[in-house]
């Protein structure tokens, strides 16, 4: 959008008082949305992600394929923080105020409730629907901020969604194939095209 | 049918007479707010809360001196705050609308929407 956009002569004023209204609209809805979502690092997490379905085992082995995959969730917790303090640094911007805050409001009670559901399923033995689990919250995280963020952020959140859905409608030793689906492909997918669009 | 038209005819020369009302009220706005650049940059402000000179530059595709130029004016009339800082050892822009710069938009939208009120009749 340009900004260089003077009154054309003979516009009527409501019209140009129309422009003016919409102008600030859009400006306000782009100023309000959080730039330093990490595609590169978003598509880095998805690596890992199909690294650990690769080697985790299927969900029925508990224990094992548990410890696999909360030590890959603390890898993606680094990379993701990193390269989001990267990127906000690159982009001059701060994650501690705006839009950033915004979106970390939306985002971490929602992965937190996540977290609480894992202590639950596996308190109740049910583990190897974990994957599940964790699709469905993260997605919703990741669709819920990603309405704060630029790019399309909410729209991989509504894939992870979608994909968790249809692990809790499978059998649980698909579990891994569906964690490889949301927490890999769709995340290389998604972190690719927005690294590439904004900015990394 | 002509008594209609007889009618219409007051009606259309108060409309006429409004005109130059009207242009007066638009004369009346906060100039400063009024021209483009500035108004993107209050109304970023007033939805970012505080924004780094890179992030407004980005967000309204405009160039350093011309962004600097318009801040300025706008941080000279008090509706924005500017806080220089360093980051590291780079330095590092923020801008914060003020209250009154708040108010100013505030004003300004509402002229806005009066503008096509008044249109609409």
């Amino acid at each position: 959008m340009s900004v260089a956009m003077p009154r054309a002569a003979g516009t009527p004023i409501h019209q140009h008082a129309a422009d003016n209204l919409r102008f600030i609209r859009d400006t306000m809805a782009r100023a309000g949305r959080f730039a330093a979502v990490p595609g590169w690092g978003g598509a880095a997490m998805g690596v890992t992600a199909l690294v650990t379905a690769a080697f985790a085992g299927p969900p029925a082995q508990g224990t094992r394929w548990l410890a696999w995959w909360l030590a890959d969730a603390l890898v993606a917790v680094a990379v993701g923080s990193v390269a989001m303090a990267r990127k906000a640094r690159r982009l001059d911007s701060t994650l501690t105020t705006g839009a950033s805050l915004q979106f970390a409001r939306v985002f971490l009670p929602v992965v937190g409730a996540g977290a609480i559901l894992t202590v639950a399923f596996v308190a109740s033995g049910l583990t190897p629907r974990l994957p599940g689990c964790w699709l469905v919250t993260y997605g919703a995280a990741v669709a819920a901020a990603g309405a704060l963020a630029v790019g399309p952020v909410a729209r991989v959140g509504f894939v992870i969604l979608a994909i968790g859905v249809a692990a809790f409608a499978s059998p649980a030793a698909w579990g891994n194939i569906y964690m490889a689906l949301g927490f890999g492909v769709t995340q290389i997918v998604g972190g690719v095209a927005i690294g590439r669009a904004h900015h990394g | 049918m002509a008594r209609v038209s007889a009618a219409r005819q007051p009606a259309a020369r108060t409309e006429r007479a409004a005109a130059p009302d009207r242009k007066r009220s638009t004369l009346a706005l906060d100039r400063l707010i009024h021209e483009r650049l500035r108004l993107g940059i209050v109304g970023a402000l007033a939805a970012a809360d505080r924004m780094t000179f890179s992030e407004l530059k980005e967000l309204l595709h405009t160039t350093d001196g011309n962004l600097s130029v318009h801040a300025r004016k706008l941080e000279d009339a008090g509706y924005v705050l500017c806080e220089k800082s360093f980051e590291g050892r780079v330095p590092r822009t923020e801008y914060r609308l003020t209250p009154a710069g708040r108010r100013a938009l505030d004003k300004y939208l509402a002229h806005m929407e009066a503008i096509i009120k008044a249109a609409k009749g």
